[in-house]
C-alpha cells in the first residue's frame, strides 16, 4: 500500500512528464483529462464558432436552447448521437465502418506529446514534433478511405482534393518546422532538440521566442506554417475538400449521425492540435508573455493573477448579460440559467486566485490562452476569405509556401552557423 | 444547340481545351449536379462531363419548376394574369410587373400618367438593386466567402419594407396595374427612398471593400467564364452578362420605355467577359440605379396615378412584343390578342432561360469550381427559366 502511495506520489515531486517519468498512473489520468479537455473545448469551438461567425455577420446565432444558445452544441450533440445510422447500400461497409475512427485516432494521438507545461503533458519523447507531425499527417487515410467507401462521386472527389492538399502541404509545414529545430541547437550545448519540451526549453534559454528570432526568418517560417496549418486541416480559405457549394459536403457527404460527428470531433481536434504545434514552436508554449523583460517576483505575481481574472471577466460578461435579459416571465428560467453559469465562472476564477493553484495553472492557462488565439483566427479567415480555386491552392502550395520554405530554412541554418563568428568579428573590429 | 448525345461543341466561337494526351486512359467522369445542390440555385440539374476537375462539356436539365405560367395566361383575363408575373422572377417581381403592363397597355393603346410612371421608375430601380444585392450575396457565397451574404441580406431588407409600405407585399408585390398604379404612394414614401439612398451607397462600398481587391476573390473570378460579345450575341445573351463582354446594349437607352429618356444614367461595359467584369458591372448598375432613384424622387409630378381604362379590357386584335430591361437582361412579352378577354398567346423570353444556354461554353476547359461560379454570374432565377 505505501508502495502504491510512494509510486503515485513520485510523479508530484518529480520535474518529468508522468511518461517520461514511468508513472503510468498519472500517465492515465492525464491521457483521460486530455480526452475530456478535448471532447470540452471542441464543444466550446463549436459555440464559440457560431457565435463569432454570427456577430461578425450582423446576426445572432444560436439563442433559444439556453441563455445565449449556450446548451446548443449539447443539444446538437444528443440529436447526433440519437440519429439513425445509416450505411449505404453500395458503400464498403468495413471500410466505411472504420474511417471516422481512423480520423478521430489521428487527431487525438497527437496530443500524446503536447506539452501544456513543462510536466503537464502525457509524455516526452526525445521525437516528438517528428511524431506530431507523422500522426497528424495519418488523418489522410481516413479521409481517403471515408471517400473512396462512401461509393459516390462527391465524396471521391472530395477525398481526392482532402489528399492531394493534406499532402503538399505537408511539405511546407515541415520545412518551416525543420527551421526552428535548427533554432533550437543555438543554446550553450550547441545540441538541437526533437522533443516538443525541449523546443520550449530552449526559448526559455534563449530568452526569446521564435518567431522573433533572426527576425523576420522566425516570423516568415511561422507566417509559412500558420497558411499551410490552415490548408493541412481543411479549413478556410482552403476548405475545398468539403466545399459546400460545390461537393455539398465533400469527403462526409454519405456519413451521418455519431459517424458525421466524429469527422466533426476530429476536424476541431486537428484544428486545436496544429495550433498547439505552433503555438509551442513559435509562440514559446506555456511561457509566459515577456519572461525576460518583465521578470522578477512582482511580474510573476501579476501574470500569475491572470487565470483568476479571466475568468472572473467571462463572469462579469454573464452578469453583464444577466442585467440586459428581457424581464419577462418567459426568460426566468434563461436569466437564473445565465446567472447559474456566471456564479460557476466566477468560482472558479476564486479558486484560481489561491497560491497553490494559481502556481500550477499559470503554464496551462497560458498556453490554452494561445492556442484559443488561433482558433480565433480560424473563425475569422472563415468569416473573410472565399475560397481558393484546387489548381490555386496548389499554386501556394508547391510555388509559394515551398519555395519560401527552402529559401527560410537555408537562411535560417546559414545564420545559425555564421552568427556567432559575425558576432565575434564585430566585436573584435568595434 | 448542343446535341445531348454527344455534347459536341456548338458551332460558335468556344472554349474547348485542346485533347489531353496523358498515358493514363482515365474514364470520363460524368456527375450529376442537381437538382438537389446548394449552388445551383433552385432546382436546376446540370449534367457534368468531367475529366479530372475539368469540364469536358455540360449539359442544363431544366422544368423542375415548371408551372405553365404561359399556358395559364391564355386562360385568365388581362388583369387577372398580373400577380402571375411576379412569380416568375421573384427577386425582382417589379420589373416583371412592369414589362407585363407596358405590354397590355401598348396593345390598349393607352399610357400610364406621369406621375405613375415616376413612381413606376423608383420602383423598378429599387427592386434592380434588390436582386443585385442577392446576386452579389449568393454568388459570394458559392465562392465561399459567406459574410456578404448576411450584409446584402441586411440592406435588401430596407428596400423589402419600402414595398411593404407601398402595396403589402414584399417579394411578389403585384405593384402595378394596367394603365398606372392602383395605390397612391404612403406618405413619407420620398422621404424613405432619399433615406435608403443614403443608407445603401457606403454599404455598396462595404461589399466592394470586401471583395473586389480581394486576392482570393481575384483569382477565382478574373478569366473565369469568358465569353466574347460575338458569342453573347450569337446567343441572344443580354443584361449585365452581354455589358461585361464589351457590348453597349441597355433597353433602357436603346428603346427607351416607361421615362427611362428623362433620366442621366450611365451604361457600364466590361471588357474582357469574364466573372469579375460581371461582378463590376453589376456594383455600377446599382450605383447608377441609385443615381436614377435620386433623380426620380426629386422629380415625381403631380397627378392622377390610373389612365382611364375600360374596366372589361378587350385589347384590339393584333400582336405585341414589348420588352425591358429587368436586372437579369432582356425581358420581353410577346402578346397576341384575338378581341377576346383573354390573350390567344401569351410568350414570355425571360433573361435568365436565355443566359443560361451560354453556361455550356462558358465552363468548357474550365475546372468544378468554376462551374459554380459561372452559374452564380450569369444570375439566374428557375421560377424564371422554367416559368
Amino acid at each position: 500500500m505505501g508502495a502504491l502511495v510512494q509510486y503515485i506520489q513520485s510523479y508530484l515531486s518529480s520535474d518529468l512528464t508522468p511518461g517520461a517519468a514511468g508513472n503510468w498512473f498519472w500517465a492515465t489520468v492525464y491521457v483521460l483529462l486530455v480526452f475530456v479537455g478535448l471532447s470540452v473545448a471542441v464543444i466550446c469551438m463549436n459555440w464559440l464558432e457560431r457565435k463569432i461567425l454570427a456577430h461578425m455577420q450582423v446576426r445572432l446565432g444560436p439563442m433559444r436552447v439556453g441563455p445565449h444558445g449556450l446548451l446548443q452544441p449539447i443539444a446538437d450533440a444528443l440529436k447526433l448521437l440519437l440519429k439513425e445510422d445509416i450505411i449505404p447500400a453500395e458503400a464498403d461497409k468495413i471500410v466505411f465502418w472504420v474511417a471516422p475512427f481512423i480520423v478521430v485516432l489521428a487527431a487525438f494521438t497527437v496530443f500524446v506529446v503536447v506539452p501544456f507545461g513543462p510536466t503537464h503533458a502525457i509524455t516526452d519523447m526525445n521525437i516528438g514534433i517528428l511524431f506530431m507531425l507523422g500522426v497528424s499527417s495519418l488523418s489522410v487515410l481516413g479521409i481517403v478511405t471515408a471517400g473512396w467507401a462512401s461509393n459516390s462521386h462527391y465524396p471521391l472527389i472530395g477525398a481526392l482534393r482532402s489528399s492531394a492538399q493534406m499532402v503538399s502541404y505537408e511539405v511546407a509545414m515541415g520545412l518551416a518546422v525543420v527551421s526552428v529545430i535548427l533554432m533550437t541547437s543555438l543554446n550553450a550545448e550547441g545540441t538541437g532538440t526533437l522533443s516538443m519540451i525541449g523546443i520550449v526549453r530552449a526559448q526559455q534559454a534563449q530568452g526569446m521566442w521564435f518567431i522573433f528570432k533572426f527576425f523576420p526568418l522566425g516570423l516568415i517560417a511561422f507566417a509559412i506554417f500558420a497558411v499551410a496549418m490552415v490548408a493541412e486541416t481543411n479549413r478556410a480559405p482552403f476548405d475545398l475538400p468539403e466545399a459546400e457549394s460545390e461537393l455539398t459536403a465533400g469527403f462526409h457527404t454519405e456519413y451521418s449521425g455519431f459517424r458525421w460527428s466524429l469527422f466533426f470531433l476530429a476536424e476541431y481536434s486537428a484544428m486545436i492540435a496544429v495550433s498547439s504545434i505552433a503555438v509551442t514552436l513559435w509562440l514559446g508554449g506555456w511561457l509566459r508573455p515577456f519572461p525576460n523583460l518583465l521578470s522578477g517576483a512582482t511580474w510573476d505575481l501579476v501574470f500569475s493573477l491572470f487565470p483568476g481574472l479571466a475568468f472572473l471577466f467571462l463572469a462579469g460578461m454573464c452578469f453583464f448579460n444577466v442585467a440586459r435579459m428581457p424581464k419577462h416571465p418567459l426568460f426566468k428560467i434563461q436569466t437564473i440559467g445565465l446567472a447559474g453559469f456566471g456564479v460557476v465562472l466566477g468560482l472558479i476564477g476564486v479558486i484560481l486566485f489561491v497560491p497553490l493553484v494559481r502556481d500550477r495553472v499559470g503554464d496551462i492557462f497560458w498556453f490554452s490562452a494561445k492556442v484559443a488565439a488561433f482558433m480565433y483566427l480560424y473563425i475569422w479567415y472563415r468569416g473573410t476569405f472565399p475560397r481558393y480555386r484546387f489548381d490555386q491552392l496548389m499554386k501556394v502550395g508547391w510555388k509559394v509556401l515551398l519555395p519560401t520554405g527552402f529559401a527560410v530554412l537555408i537562411l535560417t541554418a546559414a545564420t545559425a552557423f555564421f552568427e556567432p563568428s559575425v558576432e565575434q568579428w564585430l566585436r573584435h573590429i568595434l | 444547340m448542343t446535341d445531348p448525345k454527344t455534347l459536341s461543341p456548338p458551332s460558335l466561337e468556344t472554349h474547348v481545351a485542346e485533347h489531353d494526351e496523358t498515358f493514363l486512359d482515365a474514364n470520363e467522369l460524368v456527375i450529376n449536379m442537381g437538382p438537389q445542390h446548394p449552388a445551383t440555385h433552385g432546382v436546376l440539374r446540370v449534367i457534368l462531363r468531367l475529366d479530372g476537375e475539368k469540364v469536358m462539356g455540360l449539359e442544363c436539365v431544366i422544368g423542375y419548376l415548371h408551372r405553365g405560367v404561359e399556358k395559364i395566361g391564355e386562360n385568365r383575363t388581362y388583369t387577372m394574369f398580373n400577380p402571375y408575373v411576379d412569380r416568375m422572377d421573384y427577386v425582382a417581381a417589379v420589373s416583371n410587373g412592369l414589362g407585363y403592363c407596358e405590354a397590355v397597355e401598348k396593345l390598349l393603346s393607352v399610357e400610364a400618367p406621369p406621375r405613375a410612371q415616376y413612381v413606376r421608375v423608383i420602383l423598378t430601380e429599387l427592386n434592380r438593386i434588390s436582386s443585385h444585392q442577392l446576386w452579389l450575396g449568393t454568388h459570394a457565397l458559392d465562392i465561399g466567402a459567406i459574410t456578404p451574404l448576411f450584409y446584402t441580406f441586411r440592406d435588401r431588407e430596407e428596400i423589402l419594407k419600402i414595398f411593404e409600405k407601398y402595396c403589402g407585399a414584399r417579394l411578389t408585390t403585384h405593384a402595378f396595374r394596367i394603365g398606372g398604379l392602383q395605390y397612391e404612394v404612403y406618405d413619407g414614401f420620398e422621404r424613405d427612398v432619399k433615406n435608403f439612398v443614403s443608407f445603401v451607397k457606403p454599404k455598396i462600398d462595404e461589399y466592394e471593400g470586401l471583395l473586389t481587391t480581394n486576392r482570393i476573390w481575384l483569382e477565382r473570378t478574373k478569366g473565369v467564364g469568358v465569353i466574347s460579345g460575338k458569342d453573347c450575341i450569337a446567343l441572344g445573351v443580354t443584361g449585365p452578362v452581354l455589358r461585361a463582354s464589351g457590348v453597349k446594349w441597355d433597353i433602357r437607352k436603346a428603346q427607351p420605355y416607361a421615362n427611362y429618356k428623362n433620366f442621366d444614367f450611365e451604361i457600364p461595359i466590361g471588357l474582357n467577359g469574364d466573372t469579375y467584369d460581371r461582378y463590376l458591372v453589376r456594383m455600377v448598375e446599382m450605383r447608377q440605379s441609385l443615381r436614377i432613384i435620386e433623380q426620380a424622387v426629386a422629380g415625381i409630378p403631380e397627378g392622377p396615378i390610373m389612365a382611364k381604362v375600360p374596366k372589361v379590357m378587350k385589347p384590339p386584335v393584333g400582336e405585341i412584343y414589348h420588352s425591358i430591361e429587368a436586372p437579369k437582361g432582356e425581358l420581353g412579352y410577346f402578346i397576341v390578342s384575338d378581341g377576346s378577354t383573354q390573350p390567344y398567346r401569351m410568350r414570355v423570353r425571360p433573361p435568365s432561360f436565355v443566359n443560361l444556354q451560354a453556361l455550356d461554353i462558358m465552363c468548357r476547359g474550365q475546372l468544378v469550381a468554376d462551374v459554380i461560379a459561372v452559374i452564380g454570374t450569369l444570375d439566374i432565377v428557375l421560377g424564371e427559366v422554367d416559368r
